[in-house]
């Protein structure tokens, strides 16, 4: 940054004056109508390449949009030209400087004084991995997005009044804006939540909105039931009419409540809109209501196949907002945990890949039955199989029982690396999947990284791109492992890196529970319920199994968070699902959205 | 050649075939032909075959930390409650479903004893965080996770009653917990009795008289502890001035605090300004409350005759407000829970006792031991 300060002071305005209006601790302050140039810049001069994150907080003065931008290093590796949607991106336009990958986060946030009508130009041009975030951002907070394609409510229905992470929205039952609840305690009369509050349910529709009037709007997937350039459709020799299929969200291979909506010409794909939000939970505003503590447990329902990762992720987060210092035992069950996770979450997205594609519960029941010998480890520290509420900030919420290291030793050293050879052998030279995957689903690397693409969907693309190596965070530096890569991009790719993701999980496993020492599990002192977050914010990320999952926290020195917001891989990871399945037939479709792996719980938190 | 993976892939299903009927002919007589209570954990590696339980003829063996819903300790000799209704699981509980009434001696003080302590399962998600941070050991996660029921109320709201468990059923289900709590109390009370007691003494300088009858004066002597060099005059107007502060809170609990019909008619006239409600209000919901606590009175008696140990006068799930603008008369008790269920408060009642009485049964089968 410093090599284009100018004499200004400020950092980036000798090439774009007036575009970085104010340097602070948590990032520049860019204009609004500067930005997209700025970030071309940036993208194409300065190496930053990926766009990890946007999201918006609400501050009392103004809206504040955050860009987390990153540098991968994909440009070391090769160019691409992306297309998304109806937008051309040009992500070969001039030779780029090369620069590697770095662990450093360049923070861009623009801040909207108007807040009556908030308005802040769409990256999507610029990299395609914005459309689902920034739509996210306009159904939370209401901000617009000016060139944004496809602006329109994400995880919200349409019939749905207000914006609801600002600060003046007051949901249904509402009782009060922060936890703990008055009425708990000392007169805490037990009522039901229907009756408890005055506001009864407090539903309200937009102006000039009927429920009963309200039909699914046909409006929305006009772009992808357009005739396309190359002329397919009307011209053609044969006659053939496009279809609109709604798959999901009551289908067996969407893993839970998803819904894609296809525009086929008949068994291609030509368009593909993800449909999500049925199992929208609430999930930041429930946060921004509870304590830190409070969240904890709630991050376990994030994605609950991977509840200790995300344990991990929050732990972090609002560690780094309290300066805490992590035990050295602590660290280390932490990566046993975290890797134990991963390992599950390899082995169920493996299994129900192989269920997308027909070979109905074998490889996946496998899998399960993995798990459950992991569970049990789990339930044997936690006391809880799959809600494991484990992390505490500084430590961990108990220490291992006795005879917890030998058993996992047991299952890491003498179970798992036969059942590894047995999965090789059961999966990994089936004809019909190679068949079935390979050439399916293309992204290239320079793709991947356009989209914001995360993982192992990152890292099957041939971007060697791992947070634990990247960026270490925990004590990830100390432990040998590769990354996995493949060049392929395809959806057998991303099965081999999930599998050789395992035996790497495993390498690490071994080291750490040979290494793991004696000593506390949480720093000194009395344990808290209530702790001190000084003021400030923090991005704290981990290479969870399914991607960069990061925990956004904003603090405002109250027992609450400000804001709070979750970088979830899948959701993100869902932007280039039409890229990647167009061209395809719609079975095709149904397995590259299962090599995403994507968990709802995640994805409409 | 091709085909030969997927014929290397049946290879393995076909091991797995057999090795579920090996395993179980290796176990016979079958695990299924007895019916083992509860299946052990073995090692990773040595696990082989089919994994199903065959619930509810099986089980698993559940880890000691197993945890899912809270339940209420107490000293199964004298058969005092643990739990000093100071609210901290109230407070700390993320879906906020612990409530707690304070009880109070007759002059309306608070004592540190729970009057009414409610949990709402269907709101719990099993967190454990009430327990991790109780600081008297007091609220601890039960195993028992067959608690299932056809409807919500009133069976799934716990109250006091139901959720009370002795120690001793606390130590069967948990040792490794008990025992180190056991420790560590023992060690803590060893190193009070080398002390000399130092607030105890204070006690007795201090002017201030303790009434006999007035139960446990915990409270009062921590004002004391840690007011020592207060004079008693001060002492006297802190304490009103918090009393004011609890009253002006209780009047803007509103709904809560009208429960309590003792509570809430001074606290009405304590603190008229900060009453959001009006006076008819208050005396509409007043006598709702009254309503409500005459139907609990008349289902009293079986209930209480199989609780165990002394309860505090169990309280039960409250019944839904009556929708009417009409106050219903206290006497007529059958007027009350009309919005809440088509049972009749007797039927309610004596669901409840039996799930008591369930529970009671349950939890005796670790004081027996």
């Amino acid at each position: 940054m410093t090599d284009a300060t100018t004499q200004t002071g400020l950092p980036f305005n000798d090439v774009i004056p007036g575009a970085v209006l104010e340097t602070t601790k948590n990032g520049l302050v860019v204009a609004a109508e500067k930005l997209p140039e700025l970030a071309r810049y940036l993208r194409d001069q300065q190496g930053y390449d990926y766009l990890s994150m946007v999201t918006s907080v609400d501050w009392p003065q103004y809206f504040e949009v955050v860009y987390y931008l990153y540098r991968v290093g994909s440009f070391c590796l090769d160019t691409a030209r992306g297309r998304h949607g109806d937008t051309e991106t040009d992500l070969a336009a001039s030779p780029r400087p090369r620069v590697p990958a770095s662990p450093e986060a360049l923070v861009l946030k623009v801040r909207l004084a108007d807040k009556a009508a908030p308005s802040v130009p769409s990256l999507i041009s610029i990299w395609p991995g914005a459309d689902l975030q920034e739509r996210e951002v306009y159904d939370m907070m209401g901000i617009r997005f000016d060139g944004h394609p496809n602006l329109r409510r994400i995880l919200l229905w349409d019939g749905f009044e207000g914006w609801p992470l600002r600060k003046d929205y007051r949901e249904s039952y509402y009782e009060e804006d922060t936890k703990p609840f008055k009425s708990r305690h000392p007169e805490g009369q037990h009522l039901w939540v229907e009756d408890r509050v005055p506001w009864k349910d407090n539903i309200t529709y937009p102006i000039a909105w009927d429920p009963d009037l309200f039909t699914q709007p046909t409006v929305q997937y006009r772009r992808i039931m357009e005739v396309d350039k190359a002329g397919n459709g009307d011209d053609a020799d044969l006659k053939t009419e496009r279809i609109l299929l709604n798959l999901g969200p009551q289908h067996p291979s969407t893993h839970g409540v998803f819904r894609m909506v296809l525009a086929l010409e008949g068994e291609n794909v030509v368009g593909l809109e993800p449909e999500i939000g049925y199992l929208h939970r609430c999930h930041e505003k429930i946060g921004e209501r509870n304590t830190y503590i409070m969240n904890m447990p709630f991050t376990d329902r994030l994605d609950y196949i991977t509840s200790m990762s995300n344990n991990l992720g929050y732990a972090l987060a609002v560690e780094k907002l309290m300066g805490l210092q992590v035990p050295e035992r602590a660290d280390y069950i932490r990566v046993i945990m975290a890797e134990l996770t991963r390992v599950i979450s390899h082995l169920i997205a493996v299994g129900f890949l192989f269920n997308d594609l027909g070979a109905y519960f074998t490889p996946a029941l496998y899998g399960l039955r993995e798990r459950e010998l992991i569970l049990d480890l789990f339930e044997a520290a936690s006391g809880s199989r799959m809600m494991c509420n484990y992390m505490r900030f500084g430590g961990v919420m108990a220490d291992l029982p006795a005879g917890w290291v030998e058993r996992a030793r047991d299952l890491v050293g003498n179970r798992l690396p036969k059942i590894m050879e047995d999965f090789e052998n059961l999966l990994g030279g089936n004809e019909i999947f190679l068949g079935r995957a390979r050439g399916v689903g293309v992204l290239t690397a320079a793709e991947a990284v356009a989209y914001s693409m995360a993982g192992p969907m990152l890292r099957a693309s041939g971007v060697p791109y791992d947070l634990r190596r990247a960026a270490p965070y925990s004590i990830y530096d100390r432990f040998e492992f590769d990354v996995c890569t493949r060049p392929e991009g395809d959806v057998w790719a991303r099965f081999r890196v999930r599998m050789d993701e395992i035996y790497q999980s495993i390498r690490i496993l071994k080291q750490a529970l040979d290494g793991i020492p004696e000593g506390p599990i949480m720093p000194p002192g009395k344990k808290q319920y209530q702790m001190k977050v000084p003021a400030g914010e923090a991005y704290g990320r981990i290479e969870g199994p399914k991607g960069e999952l990061g925990f956004f926290v904003v603090s405002d020195g109250k027992a609450n968070p400000y804001r709070y917001h979750v970088r979830a891989p899948t959701f993100i990871n869902l932007t280039s699902l039409e890229k990647m399945s167009i061209g395809h037939k719609l079975a095709d479709a149904v397995v590259i959205l299962g090599a995403i792996d994507i968990v709802l719980g995640e994805v409409d938190r | 050649m091709f085909g030969s993976g997927v014929l290397k892939g049946l290879g393995v299903t076909l091991k797995e075939f057999v090795a579920t009927y090996v395993d179980d002919v290796k176990k016979i007589p079958s695990r299924y032909a007895g019916g083992k209570e509860e299946l052990d954990q073995t090692a990773a590696s040595a696990q082989n075959g089919i994994f199903t339980v065959q619930y509810p003829e099986e089980r698993r063996k559940l880890s000691e930390r197993f945890r899912y819903i809270p339940m209420l300790v107490y000293d199964a000799e004298t058969g005092e409650d643990r739990c000093t209704a100071c609210g901290i699981c109230a407070k700390v509980c993320p879906p906020q479903c612990i409530w707690i009434v304070r009880a109070k001696d007759e002059k309306g003080k608070p004592i540190t004893q729970p009057a009414e302590f409610y949990i709402d399962t269907t709101i719990c998600m099993n967190c454990g965080l009430c327990a991790e941070f109780c600081p008297f050991d007091a609220i601890k996660m039960n195993n028992d996770y067959e608690i299932a029921a056809f409807e919500r109320m009133p069976h799934l709201v716990f109250d006091l009653k139901e959720l009370r468990v002795p120690t001793t059923y606390y130590a069967r289900i948990k040792p490794t917990d008990w025992t180190a709590e056991e420790a560590a109390r023992a060690a803590k009370e060893a190193e009070k009795a080398a002390k000399p007691e130092r607030p105890a003494a204070k006690l007795e300088t201090g002017s201030l008289k303790l009434e006999p009858g007035s139960a446990p004066a915990a409270p009062v002597v921590a004002v004391l502890a840690a007011g020592a060099q207060r004079t008693p005059e001060e002492v006297e107007r802190l304490k009103a001035e918090a009393a004011a502060r609890r009253a002006a809170k209780a009047a803007e609990g509103g709904e809560a605090s009208a429960s309590n019909p003792a509570a809430a008619a001074p606290v009405a006239e304590a603190a008229p300004a900060a009453a959001k409600r009006t006076p008819e209000e208050i005396e509409q919901l007043k006598a709702e409350a009254a309503a409500r606590r005459a139907a609990k009175a008349s289902g009293e008696a079986p209930a209480a005759a199989l609780a165990p140990a002394p309860v505090p006068e169990a309280a039960s799930a409250p019944v839904a407000e009556v929708a009417s603008t009409e106050p219903a008369a206290p006497e007529t008790s059958q007027a009350v829970p009309a919005a809440a269920a088509k049972r009749t408060p007797e039927e309610i009642e004596r669901l409840k006792a039996e799930a008591a009485a369930r529970r009671a049964a349950k939890a005796g089968q670790g004081s027996g031991q």
